[in-house]
C-alpha cells in the first residue's frame, strides 16, 4: 500500500530522527523523575503521617500504586504502538512495542513484589488471592507471553506484527480481565482479609503518592525510550550514520 | 475469462470449508476422542492426589471440572491451522476472492464441534467422578456450552498466531491461558451457584456476552495473524 | 499489443540487510506468457509472492488494470490463480474432494467438469481415491487440474514442472498456450526450458548482488 504521511509522521517513522531527539530529551526527563521520586520517596517516607491502622507498612503503596499503575499503563502503550506497526507499518513502532514490553513486566514484578511485601504485616502471608494481586498476575502472564512470542520468530518484522495483534487482542480482554477478577474475589472474599487500601486517603498521604505517580511515569518513558534508542543502534548498525557515532565514541 | 457472478457467495464458500474440515476431522476421529481420554486421566488424578474425601470432592468439583474441560480444549487447539498451513491450503483460503472472516469462522466453528462441543458432552461423567452436587449439573452443561465457544475462538487465536512457528504447543498454551481467566471465572462461578441453589442466570448472561464478543473478534484478530505468518 | 493488464514499477526488496533485487519494472498484456528466470536465490519466488500478494515488504508499486493489487485486493484475487510450492492439496481428501474445496471458495463449477478435469490431467478413476494414496506426481496433478477448470485471467506458477512426467510436462506446455491464446496471462519460474508454441518472455534475475 502506498502511504503520503504527513511529513511529522514521518520524520517521526525515522529511527535516526528519534535517535537524535530522544538523545536531546533524555537528560531532562532522567533528571525530572529523579527529582520527582527523590522528594515524593522523601516525602512518603519520612513526612507523610503514620496510618492509623496499619501503621508504617502502609509506605509500601507509594512503590505499589505507582509501578501497578504504569504496569497497566505500560500494556496500552505496547497496544498502541503495536496498532501503529499494523497500520502504517511505522519501523520505530516496532521497535517501541519490543523495548516496551521488558519494561512493562519489570514494573508488574515490582508491583507483585510490592504488593507481597504489603501483604506479608498485613495478613500475615506474602502472596494473597485478592483481587489486586490476581489480576496484576494475570497481566504479568501477558507481558511474558508477549515476550515468548516475540522471540519464538526469527524476522523481527514478522515478530513486531504478530505481537502487536496478540497485544491488541489483550488489550480488549485486560478490562474484562480485571472486571471478572473483582467481581470474583468479591464472592471468594474470606472473612479475615476484609481490609484492602485505605479507602479515605489524607491529603498528606495521597500528596506524595501523586508526585511518585507522576515520577513512575517520567522514568517509564525515560527508560522506554533509552531502550528505543539502544535498538536503533543494534537494528541500523549497517548504516552509515550509526557507524560515525560509534567511530566517535570509541576514539 | 471469468464472470463477477461465477465467483461464489460467501456462504457457498463457508459451507465449502464447513464441509472440508469437518470430513477432515470425522477421518481423524482419534483427534477427537483424545483430548476427551485426557480430561478422564486428569480427573482420575485428582481424587489419587488429594484422597478420595466425597465432602472435599465435591468442594472443589466446580472449578476442577472446568478447568479440565478447559485443558482439553485448548490441547487439540493447536492444530486448528497447522496442517492447513504446511501444505498450502491456508495460503490458497487466504489468496481466494472470499473474506477470511467468515472462513476463519467456519474452521474454528468446527472445532468447537469435535473439540468443545464433545467435552460438554463428556462433562458430566467427569463431574459425576468428583460427586458435584446435584444442582451444578444443568449450569456446568449451559455453562461449558456457552464458554466452550469462546475457549475455541480464543484458543484459535493463539494457534493462528503461532502456525508460523516449528514449535507451537507451549507457546500456545502460555499466550491463550490468560485470556480464559473470565471464562472460566464465570463458567465455575456458574456451577458453584447452582451447587449451592443459588440464581446462576446471571453468570450465565455474562458468560453469553463474552461468548458473543469473541465470535464477532476472534475471527478479526485470527485472520489477521494468518496473513501475517503467510508472508514468512 | 493491447493495454498492459499487470504493471510493476520499480519493485525492490530487502532481506535481512541485502538486496535480494532492485528495480524491476515491466509490464505485460493479455495472452503474455512471462517466464522468471535466475540462479537459485535471485528472488524469483519471492517476487512472485509479491506479485500474488502474498507478502507486501517490498518497494514499489505492483498495478493490475491500473489499480493496487493489495489495495484492491479481494478484486484481485478473484482474478488470480496462484500455485506454489506446497501445491494445497489435503492428503486426507480425495482428489474430487480437493477440487471441491477450492472452487467452492474460487468459481462456481459443477461437480461434472470437476471430473473432466481429472480426466484430462490423467487421473479418471482416482475422483474418490485419497490423496495420500497418490504418489508425488499424482498430487501436484490435482493441483494442475485446477488450471483446467479455472477461468481466471491472471496465473502465477512456482515451477509448476516440479514432480511431473515427461508427458505432463508438454500437456501443461499445451495448457499455458491454450491459456494465452485465450486472452489469459501467465507468470511462471522453472528451470525447466520451455518449449512453448506461442512466444513468451523472460526476464532475467541477476541476484546475489551483496550490499
Amino acid at each position: 500500500m502506498a502511504f503520503r504521511w504527513p511529513q511529522f509522521f514521518h520524520k517521526l517513522g525515522s529511527p535516526r530522527w528519534f535517535y537524535r531527539i530522544g538523545g536531546l530529551w533524555l537528560p531532562w526527563l532522567a533528571g525530572i523523575a529523579a527529582c520527582f521520586l527523590v522528594i515524593g520517596a522523601i516525602w512518603g517516607l519520612a513526612f507523610a503521617p503514620e496510618d492509623f491502622k496499619q501503621g508504617n507498612s502502609y509506605r509500601i503503596i507509594f512503590v505499589h500504586v505507582p509501578s501497578a499503575f504504569i504496569a497497566l499503563a505500560g500494556y496500552y502503550v505496547m497496544a498502541t504502538a503495536g496498532a501503529i506497526s499494523l497500520i502504517w507499518k511505522m519501523k520505530l513502532a516496532d521497535i517501541a512495542l519490543k523495548c516496551a514490553a521488558p519494561i512493562g513486566a519489570a514494573m508488574t514484578v515490582l508491583a507483585l513484589i510490592s504488593g507481597a511485601t504489603w501483604g506479608k504485616p498485613t495478613w500475615g502471608t506474602w502472596w494473597v488471592w485478592d483481587a489486586r494481586n490476581t489480576s496484576m498476575l494475570v497481566l504479568l502472564f501477558l507481558y511474558l507471553g508477549i515476550y515468548a512470542l516475540y522471540n519464538a520468530f526469527e524476522r523481527e518484522e514478522q515478530a513486531a506484527r504478530i505481537c502487536a495483534v496478540l497485544a491488541l487482542v489483550g488489550t480488549v480482554n485486560i478490562p474484562i480481565i480485571y472486571k471478572s477478577v473483582d467481581w470474583w474475589f468479591t464472592l471468594h472474599q474470606p472473612a479475615t482479609i476484609k481490609l484492602t487500601e485505605p479507602t479515605t486517603m489524607h491529603a498528606s498521604m495521597w500528596q506524595p503518592l501523586l508526585l511518585m505517580i507522576v515520577g513512575f511515569y517520567v522514568l517509564y518513558t525515560t527508560l522506554l525510550i533509552e531502550r528505543i534508542r539502544v535498538e536503533i543502534l543494534v537494528r541500523e548498525r549497517r548504516t552509515r550514520w550509526v557507524q560515525d557515532i560509534v567511530l566517535a565514541s570509541g576514539a | 475469462m471469468l464472470a463477477e457472478e461465477q465467483i461464489p457467495g460467501a456462504l457457498q464458500a463457508c459451507r465449502g470449508t464447513f464441509k472440508r474440515d469437518l470430513l477432515l476431522a470425522m477421518r481423524r476421529s482419534g483427534d477427537i476422542v483424545n483430548p476427551l481420554v485426557f480430561a478422564l486421566i486428569v480427573v482420575t488424578l485428582f481424587p489419587l492426589g488429594i484422597g478420595p474425601e466425597k465432602s472435599t470432592l465435591t468442594a472443589i468439583a466446580p472449578g476442577l471440572v472446568w478447568v479440565v474441560a478447559l485443558l482439553a480444549c485448548l490441547l487439540s487447539v493447536d492444530r486448528v491451522f497447522r496442517d492447513d498451513y504446511l501444505d498450502g491450503t491456508l495460503q490458497q483460503m487466504l489468496l481466494s476472492p472470499q473474506p477470511s472472516y467468515f472462513l476463519v469462522l467456519a474452521k474454528v466453528t468446527v472445532h468447537w464441534l469435535v473439540s468443545g462441543l464433545a467435552v460438554t458432552l463428556v462433562a458430566p461423567l467427569l463431574a459425576l467422578m468428583l460427586s458435584l452436587a446435584g444442582g451444578g449439573y444443568l449450569p456446568l452443561l449451559v455453562s461449558l456450552l456457552l464458554g466452550t465457544v469462546s475457549l475455541s475462538m480464543i484458543g484459535a487465536i493463539g494457534a493462528a498466531l503461532t502456525v508460523g512457528l516449528k514449535r507451537g504447543g507451549v507457546l500456545v498454551a502460555l499466550i491463550v491461558l490468560p485470556l480464559y481467566v473470565p471464562v472460566l471465572i464465570f463458567g465455575a462461578g456458574a456451577v458453584e451457584a447452582g451447587c449451592q441453589g443459588l440464581p446462576y442466570s446471571g453468570h450465565l448472561a455474562i458468560l453469553a456476552a463474552l461468548t458473543l464478543m469473541a465470535l464477532v473478534l476472534a475471527p478479526l484478530a485470527i485472520g489477521g495473524a494468518l496473513r501475517i505468518n503467510m508472508d514468512d | 499489443m493491447s493495454e498492459p493488464l499487470l504493471e510493476v514499477r520499480a519493485l525492490g526488496c530487502e532481506r535481512d540487510h541485502r538486496r535480494l533485487f532492485e528495480n524491476i519494472s515491466f509490464a505485460a498484456s493479455a495472452g503474455e506468457v512471462v517466464q522468471l528466470a535466475g540462479p537459485n536465490g535471485s528472488g524469483k519466488t519471492t517476487l512472485l509472492r509479491f506479485l500474488a500478494g502474498i507478502s507486501q515488504a517490498f518497494e514499489g508499486e505492483i498495478l493490475w488494470r491500473g489499480r493496487d493489487i493489495n489495495a484492491a485486493a479481494i478484486d484481485y484475487r478473484g482474478q488470480m490463480l496462484f500455485l506454489g510450492h506446497a501445491p494445497a492439496v489435503t492428503l486426507n481428501l480425495t482428489a474430487l474432494e480437493n477440487l471441491q474445496w477450492y472452487f467452492a471458495l474460487n468459481q462456481q463449477v459443477s461437480r461434472a467438469s470437476l471430473c473432466a478435469a481429472l480426466a484430462d490431467v490423467g487421473l479418471a478413476g482416482y475422483e474418490e481415491v485419497p490423496a495420500y494414496r497418490m504418489s508425488a506426481g499424482q498430487q501436484r496433478r490435482i493441483a494442475l487440474a485446477r488450471l483446467r477448470v479455472s477461468q481466471v485471467p491472471l496465473w502465477i506458477l512456482d515451477e509448476p514442472f516440479t514432480a511431473i512426467d515427461r508427458a505432463g510436462v508438454v500437456e501443461l506446455e499445451g495448457l499455458l498456450a491454450e491459456h494465452a491464446a485465450r486472452g489469459g496471462m501467465v507468470i511462471l519460474t522453472t528451470h525447466h526450458p520451455l518449449n512453448l508454441d506461442t512466444p513468451y518472455r523472460r526476464i532475467e534475475l541477476e541476484g546475489a548482488n551483496a550490499g
